[in-house]
Parts: C-alpha cells; sequence; structure tokens
C-alpha cells in the first residue's frame, strides 16, 4: 500500500531524528523520509499563535515528534513554575508527543530565569526534590517524562553518590525513562575523569527511551586539563560516534537525537549526521537480552 | 537553598566569588570552570538580545550593542523561559541609560521591536470577509462594536520609528525623514505588514480595540482631526484583516 503512512504517527521509531529549526523546513519538506522524527525544544511553541506554531502543526501530520522542554528547572531549590508547566500541559496535550523529556539541571532562583542548564549536588536531599518535581510534572502532563543526563564542568563537594547511582534512583522513585545523552556522557566523563565506556557500562540502559548526539568544542581549566563544551555547535567527533556504537551494543536500537543548536548549518549537513546515526542503528539487532 | 541562591549571584557578577564546595574533579577550586555556566548564561542572553533587537543592534554597532546588553542582561535576567519575550524593560533601561541620551529614538524603535515580536507570535484569527459590513444596514453602522485581531500593534512616537527600521533592515530604503510616526503592525496570517498612519487612525483604532462602538471611535478620532475620513478608516480595517468579530 503507497498509502500506508499514518496521520499524525505518534510512536518515536528507533531511526535518527533532528532538532527542527525553522530554517531546515523546506529541505525536511523535500526529503522527507532522511529522518524519522522531529524534536522541538518546548519554549520555542508557547507563544500564542503564528507562523512557528503553523509550521509545527504542519510537521507534526507527517512526523512522529519528540516534546524536549529546556526551562522547567526540575532540579531547582524554588518550587517549580506552575504557569509555565500548564503551559507546557497545554503544548504537549495538542503537539501529543511520541517522547517527552527534561533536564536534570535548575535554571530559575529567585524568579530569575538564567538560561543554562546549570548542576546540581548528587545527594539525597537533591533526590528527595527532583523525584518531588518530576511527580508534579507527570502527574500534570499526565505521561511519563524522560530524565535526561547532563554535561557537568564542576563538581559539588557535597556529593555522596555517582551521577549513575542518582540518575537511577530518581527513575525507580519517580517511574520516569531516562534520555541519555551520548555526547554528555563523554563530555562529563573528560572533564571529571572518569571512562566514559565504564559509564555507558553501568547505566540503567533498560530505562532509556532516548539517545542524544552533539558537538562540542575543546577548551583547557586553570591547571591544563582538557575542559570540553557541551555547544551543540559542530558535528558529531568521532570518538563520541564510537561511544554512541557502544552503546547500542548494550542497549539496542533507540530513537537518536541529531542536537546542533548553535552556528545551524545547512540541511544537509545536518542530514548526513542523521544518515550517519541512521545506518549505526540499522546494523543493531532489534531485540537485545534484558 | 544557599547553594543555588550563591551560584546564581555569581553567575551573573564576575566579581562574584566562586561558590563554596564548587570544585574540579580533584576536589581543586573549581576556577575557570565555574565561568563556563557564566559564560553560557550570559552569552545567551546576549543573543537572544541579538535577535530582538537588530535594529538597535545596526543603529549602535555590534560591540556598542553588546555591551549595552551586557548591562541589561545582568540588571534584567529573564523572568520566564519564554526567551521570545526577554526584552521587555529594554526600551525603559534605554530612556535611562545617559550615555545615549544624544540618540533619543532608540527607547522607540526598541518599543517598535518588541512590539513585531509580539505581533509574530500573537494569537491567529481568522478575519470576518471584507463584505461583512456591506450587509449591515446603515442605520445600525455606527452602533457596532469590534473584536480587533490580537495581532495588532500600534507605536506612536514623536520620532520615524518605521523609516528607521525600514531604513536599517530593508535594502535601498531611503533616509528617515524628520517627523514624528506612529507605526500600525498587523499580521494577515504569518507575515507582519507595518505602516506609518496618522495619529487619528491610531486613535480610532485604540478606541475600537477598547471595545468602544464605531460612532465613539469616530467621535475621539475627529477630536484629534477634524478631517478624519471614516470611510477610510473602514476601509482599513477591513484591507488589514483587522476585524475578526462584528458585535451588532
Amino acid at each position: 500500500m503507497l498509502d500506508a503512512q499514518p496521520k499524525r504517527p505518534e510512536k518515536v521509531p528507533n531511526r535518527a531524528g533532528v532538532g527542527f529549526k525553522a530554517q531546515h523546513l523546506d529541505g525536511i519538506l523535500k526529503d522527507p523520509d532522511s529522518i524519522g522524527w522531529i524534536e522541538i525544544h518546548a519554549e520555542n511553541y508557547m507563544g500564542d499563535g503564528g507562523r512557528p506554531i503553523a509550521q509545527l502543526r504542519h510537521l507534526r501530520e507527517q512526523f512522529p515528534v519528540s516534546c524536549h522542554g529546556v526551562g522547567l528547572s526540575i532540579g531547582a531549590e524554588v518550587p517549580l513554575d506552575r504557569d509555565h508547566l500548564a503551559r507546557l500541559k497545554k503544548l504537549v496535550n495538542w503537539l501529543e508527543p511520541g517522547l517527552f523529556s527534561e533536564h536534570l539541571a535548575w535554571s530559575t532562583h529567585d524568579s530569575h530565569f538564567l538560561n543554562d542548564l546549570l548542576p546540581v549536588p548528587y545527594t539525597h536531599a537533591t533526590v528527595d526534590r527532583v523525584v518531588a518535581h518530576i511527580n508534579q510534572v507527570q502527574d500534570t502532563v499526565g505521561r511519563q517524562m524522560l530524565l535526561e543526563n547532563p554535561s557537568t564542568y564542576i563538581a559539588f563537594e557535597e556529593s555522596d553518590r555517582s551521577e549513575i547511582d542518582f540518575l537511577r534512583e530518581v527513575s525507580e522513585r519517580s517511574g520516569c525513562g531516562l534520555l541519555l545523552d551520548v555526547n554528555n556522557v563523554f563530555v562529563s566523563a573528560t572533564n571529571q575523569n572518569y571512562s566514559p565506556q565504564a559509564y555507558i557500562d553501568a547505566f540503567p540502559t533498560e530505562r532509556v527511551g532516548e539517545l542524544h548526539l552533539g558537538g562540542h568544542e575543546q577548551d583547557a581549566d586553570d591547571f591544563g586539563a582538557t575542559l570540553l563544551i557541551d555547544s551543540h555547535s559542530r558535528p558529531v567527533v568521532d570518538p563520541v560516534w564510537a561511544l554512541y556504537e557502544y552503546t547500542l551494543a548494550k542497549a539496542g536500537p533507540c530513537p537518536t537525537l541529531i542536537e546542533w543548536d548553535n552556528d545551524i548549518p545547512e540541511w544537509d549537513v545536518l542530514a548526513r549526521e542523521a544518515a550517519r546515526a541512521d545506518q549505526l542503528l540499522s546494523a543493531v539487532p532489534a531485540a537485545q537480552a534484558s | 537553598m544557599a547553594v543555588q541562591s550563591q551560584f546564581a549571584q555569581a553567575l551573573l557578577d564576575p566579581a562574584h566569588p566562586v561558590p563554596d564546595g564548587v570544585v574540579d574533579p580533584s576536589g581543586r577550586p573549581a576556577g575557570k570552570r565555574f565561568n563556563v555556566y557564566r559564560n553560557n548564561v550570559v552569552v545567551s542572553l546576549l543573543d537572544a538580545m541579538e535577535t530582538a533587537f537588530p535594529v538597535i543592534r545596526k543603529l549602535i554597532g555590534t560591540e556598542n550593542f553588546r555591551n549595552l546588553a551586557g548591562l541589561y542582561v545582568r540588571q534584567h535576567p529573564p523572568k520566564s523561559p519564554l526567551l521570545m519575550f526577554y526584552g521587555t524593560d529594554f526600551p525603559a533601561f534605554l530612556d535611562g541609560f545617559t550615555p545615549l541620551a544624544h540618540v533619543p529614538y532608540l527607547a522607540d524603535v526598541a518599543r517598535l521591536e518588541l512590539a513585531r515580536r509580539s505581533a509574530y507570535h500573537a494569537a491567529d484569527a481568522t478575519p470576518v470577509p471584507a463584505d461583512a459590513l456591506s450587509q449591515i444596514a446603515p442605520a445600525r453602522l455606527m452602533h457596532l462594536r469590534f473584536t480587533l485581531a490580537p495581532a495588532l500593534q500600534i507605536v506612536p512616537s514623536p520620532y520615524p520609528v518605521v523609516a528607521l527600521w525600514d531604513y536599517n533592515m530593508t535594502p535601498d530604503a531611503p533616509q528617515p525623514p524628520a517627523e514624528a510616526q506612529t507605526a500600525l503592525i498587523t499580521r494577515p496570517a504569518f507575515d507582519l505588514h507595518m505602516q506609518v498612519i496618522p495619529p487619528a487612525v491610531a486613535a480610532f483604532l485604540g478606541a475600537l480595540r477598547q471595545g468602544n462602538p464605531l460612532d465613539t471611535a469616530f467621535d475621539t478620532a475627529s477630536a484629534l482631526d477634524g478631517a478624519f475620513d471614516l470611510t477610510a478608516g473602514i476601509v482599513l480595517l477591513l484591507q488589514s484583516e483587522l476585524i475578526v468579530e462584528i458585535h451588532l
């Protein structure tokens, strides 16, 4: 059947997707099979109307969509912003995304929004706070959330558990899934001086619903140690592609996003990154143990 | 609560020390590592300001703009994660910024840029057909009230704000004339349309938007300009697709 593609496809397939940018709309519509799905930043579609929302409505008819929040401030010491949560619920209700995710980070303090994904200490108190916030989000929005591992540049003296133990505990207690950003693993492992493969080995991949890939920049800290910056401004580097293959071998195929948010390239460049992820995905056996 | 308070303060104030307990993986002071967060916050907000105010950037130059916006983002960090609406305090900030007092039109140009953004993201609305008013008996016409399109924006200024915007954003646009201009911004479908309207027309539209009937709006406009042309005002309403509902 030529007409088998359902309208408003919901389930995000085990294929490559891209973070949608308006300048890529024509490229995507000319070759819709080049990607399996798109991801949007929720906050960019919280206006009342106009072209952004019209474009998203149009794309939604053809593509499964993942809704990725960047402003909820799940890790904040202050309560979640109820107005923002209501906007998120409204967006999710009409968009009916196949996946819905947010970050293990905070960005709001004293009613100010600091527009970055800021780190949290890995302690019991933070677990309690993050679990309470995720419960509130999942109850309000009415669906499971995926929580993304952060890229970090600093550590907290008060942390008393690993990032993986922290994420596992939050996921088990709140029932949320996990979004495993492979570039973030590489960035954090380099910055925090641990093995990225060992991180993947220990990660509860059975709770992962989505993978992210992106580009980073390289700098150095005060002591000359390599400091990687999660910039989403470049192609995915080869060591991250290798770590992605390593992850797929353990976790099995999983929807994979190419993130490119700064110095955004022509569509062809991004489409090639998606094709590379698709190629690796298609080489993974569908059914994995556990 | 102390940790994130300290962290937040230090992010926006380069003179503030790195918060206690923030270290590198060996337990040494985080130093430059903390600056990654400082840089991310400030640069992302400067980029948001550049996106919001392209004409202000052109008028004063990129370097000046980023220095000025750097002061602004530290004094007025966003209150909402909806960065598409960030910068609402920028016109007032410019009004109070004495080193730029010799460029007195900057604040109004910033108001115009904000109004354009509001219009761009305003709710969609379906206009009434162009002949909707011709089916109404003339005796009732003057008592009609309207719901106007949510995208409608009016920006009055003693400066030629529309021409300044055009001159900086449209290739081959003429030099701005030395005159006061009131901008009318509309959004039929998705593309913004901007034009200069006389103050009386602005008063007419403003009165209608507040829910006044056509006769009151006509009186308001006529008080400003005895020659106000009601027919032209009604044609503007219909041609700009501004009427979304007619209340009989």
